[in-house]
């Protein structure tokens, strides 16, 4: 399967509509327009889209399964829901897919060091991961915060040996340590990649990280098609910068009959700390990029929040924010709680620990399947498995027990 | 050769802030760079962030830094002001509300880390009703862009002598005199370099392209020297108070004058 998969690079202005766009440091301007015209050259060689494709395949396990969760299906009474198992890939998530796809490129560019950014630790992995098979040195730059959300993570990229940067400044979490990322990579420009994780900052990151992800959305494609002989009515998944999501989401933007769901994290609630950045977020320009974010009055960028780690950004990839104003995709928002009930109704009916940011998705697809007929079909991108989350999902509901005692 | 020293807007206190505009007017400044505090400055090393993240912890931000200008200008500061800022602010305010407050707060220029000419055009169209020069940087990196950007600058050009964020270094990028003569062939206005200069006298040979440098970390370092020298000797006096304040400008005068040497 997918033994062709060929891609068209047309990267444009950089622009989705009016936002993407290139808004950095002018010292920065010299690497990001190189990377744009090696992709542009590098990756329309077939024999680099081979490679990917192979690497993929071989080294993390493409493709991933189109699953049927019939029992879930079962107690929802409603629409059938099928999962994209993201979680199944080498290191656990659907980062990989980009991992390698950038880690080859970097080499072909004749790169020797790599940086990174990490949030929930699944981006610093992959990087890690596919910088010890590559060969190359790699620094990951994560927030002290989610240094300590996130130990095991921590450690896996150290075994790996990467070098993880705590960044102290702000608040310690994504949002800053995309902020040192950047500051380093201006500083160290001359030789080293910056292996951005999501479809965020400047052009042509989103663009290009989405390409890299787009086979979740070819495959799934094909997948569905083999099993429904259809075209899935709904697909969903969660978005923080929005990689898995877009990944699932392109291959299917012309076909209009299925509708796109992307899930953001309401957190404690819309009205309190959350991560809704196209719900209740502005435009505006952040790490590089004209797109939705949170923000005060003063253009000052608020921090956000999410009880996982992955989904509390601020911003939002330029891509999403242009599908939402065309109004091709849907944007909506399940909280903290919900989200959890979600990860344990998953676990509970399928054996499936899902990590919480696709546990955002799952629950968005539990409320959506109740009000649907039994012949409609909901594909829902599974982007990692919770293994990484297990302390925080394990604090969460002894928490919650210990609250329930009380009352 | 002209001295260009960089302010955080409203730090260490916003009261000290107008107070060393004066001195630095006094004490021979050309033009002075205000930062405007922002929560992600991205190309800005940790003094500065530092300084910014106080200086909004005070409530300073754009609109309060316009007003701060404003006030500073009505007290009698004459010295050429050229507001620094990130873009999300301005983009926040409205470009055309932004360069109408501009000029009615008495800035003289717009600089701003995060726009390269390839983005720029908006805010300049917005700025070039007023007259407002819309200031570009260079980098050591800009190569095949220097012409580019020389030939469509405003105002006068900032080279960035290293690479990375702002912050003193003992050494400019190997390159730097090279870079400047560069852009010297190319450029219309006034050649000015900053970015990890802590001391006139560090710029060597390089002062005989240059028609100015930019001291910004350096300056801000003093400033925070000064403050904990002050906490350290005046132990019941308040940042606030008459006294502390003298005892600190009079010291900020000396070092400033050291720092043009």
């Amino acid at each position: 399967m997918m033994q062709s998969l060929q891609w068209e690079i047309d990267l444009g202005n950089g622009r989705f509509g009016p936002f993407g766009g290139t808004f950095i440091p002018e010292t920065l301007m010299h690497a990001v327009k190189e990377l744009e015209e090696a992709y542009e050259r590098i990756g329309k060689d077939p024999e680099f889209q081979q490679e990917y494709l192979k690497w993929v395949q071989e080294y993390a396990g493409r493709p991933t399964l189109l699953y049927f969760a019939d029992q879930l299906t079962d107690v929802l009474q409603g629409a059938k829901i099928y999962l994209k198992r993201e979680d199944l890939n080498h290191t656990g998530a659907h980062k990989i897919n980009n991992a390698i796809g950038q880690g080859l490129l970097a080499k072909r560019m004749g790169k020797k060091k790599i940086i990174a950014e990490t949030g929930a630790g699944q981006h610093g992995v992959a990087s890690a991961t596919i910088a010890a098979k590559l060969g190359l040195e790699c620094k990951v730059f994560m927030g002290i915060e989610d240094i300590e959300r996130q130990r095991l993570n921590v450690f896996r990229m150290q075994l790996l040996g990467a070098e993880v940067v705590p960044v102290e400044s702000g608040r310690g979490t994504l949002k800053d340590a995309t902020n040192e990322a950047i500051r380093y990579w201006a500083a160290n420009i001359e030789d080293t990649y910056y292996l951005i994780g999501s479809v965020v900052g400047p052009h042509p990151y989103p663009t290009m990280v989405r390409d890299f992800q787009k086979i979740i959305g070819l495959e799934a494609k094909q997948q569905m098609i083999e099993r429904e002989q259809r075209l899935p009515d709904y697909v969903i998944a969660s978005v923080g910068g929005g990689s898995n999501a877009m990944g699932i989401f392109y291959p299917f933007i012309e076909d209009h009959e299925v509708q796109l769901i992307g899930v953001e994290a309401a957190g404690k609630g819309l009205d309190d700390q959350h991560a809704a950045t196209i719900a209740k977020g502005k435009p505006g320009v952040i790490h590089g990029s004209y797109t939705y974010l949170l923000q005060d009055q003063y253009g000052m960028i608020q921090p956000a929040y999410s009880i996982s780690a992955g989904l509390d950004y601020p911003g939002i990839g330029p891509e999403h924010a242009y599908l939402q104003a065309i109004g091709r995709a849907k944007y909506t928002t399940i909280t903290d709680e919900e989200a959890m009930d979600a990860l344990k109704i998953l676990s509970q009916t399928e054996g499936i620990i899902p990590a919480i940011e696709s546990a955002h998705a799952v629950a968005a697809a539990i409320q959506l399947a109740k009000t649907l007929s039994k012949d409609q079909v909901i594909l829902v991108n599974l982007s990692g498995r919770g293994d990484k989350d297990m302390d925080t999902i394990h604090r969460f509901f002894t928490e919650k027990a210990k609250g329930v005692a009380k009352e | 050769m002209m001295f260009v020293p960089f302010l955080t807007a409203g730090f260490p206190t916003p009261s000290l802030f107008k107070k060393m505009l004066f001195i630095l007017e006094e004490e021979g400044a050309g033009m002075i760079e205000i930062g405007v505090p922002y929560s992600d400055p991205l190309a800005d090393g940790p003094t500065i962030q530092r300084s910014s993240i106080r200086a909004i912890d005070q409530g300073m931000n754009i609109r309060t830094v316009l007003d701060l200008i404003k006030e500073v200008r009505k007290e009698g500061l004459k010295v050429p002001l050229v507001l620094f800022t990130y873009y999300n602010p301005l983009l926040q305010m409205g470009l055309e509300q932004v360069a109408k407050e501009v000029v009615q707060s008495g800035f003289n220029g717009v600089l701003v880390p995060d726009l390269p000419i390839e983005e720029s055009q908006p805010l300049k169209e917005a700025l070039k009703q007023y007259h407002i020069p819309l200031i570009s940087l260079i980098a050591p990196t800009s190569f095949e862009r220097i012409e580019a950007i020389a030939k469509q600058a405003e105002g006068f050009i900032y080279i960035v002598s290293s690479l990375g964020v702002t912050g003193e270094r003992s050494q400019f990028h190997t390159k730097v005199k090279q870079l400047v003569q560069t852009v010297k062939q190319f450029a219309q206005v006034p050649v000015v370099l900053g970015f990890g200069i802590k001391q006139k006298s560090q710029l060597g040979s390089l002062t005989e392209d240059l028609d100015g440098y930019v001291i910004g970390s350096a300056l801000i370092r003093i400033i925070e020297e000064i403050e904990q020298e002050l906490r350290e000797s005046l132990v019941p006096e308040s940042i606030e108070s008459e006294e502390f304040q003298f005892q600190f400008l009079e010291r900020f005068r000396q070092r400033i004058r050291e720092v043009q040497q």
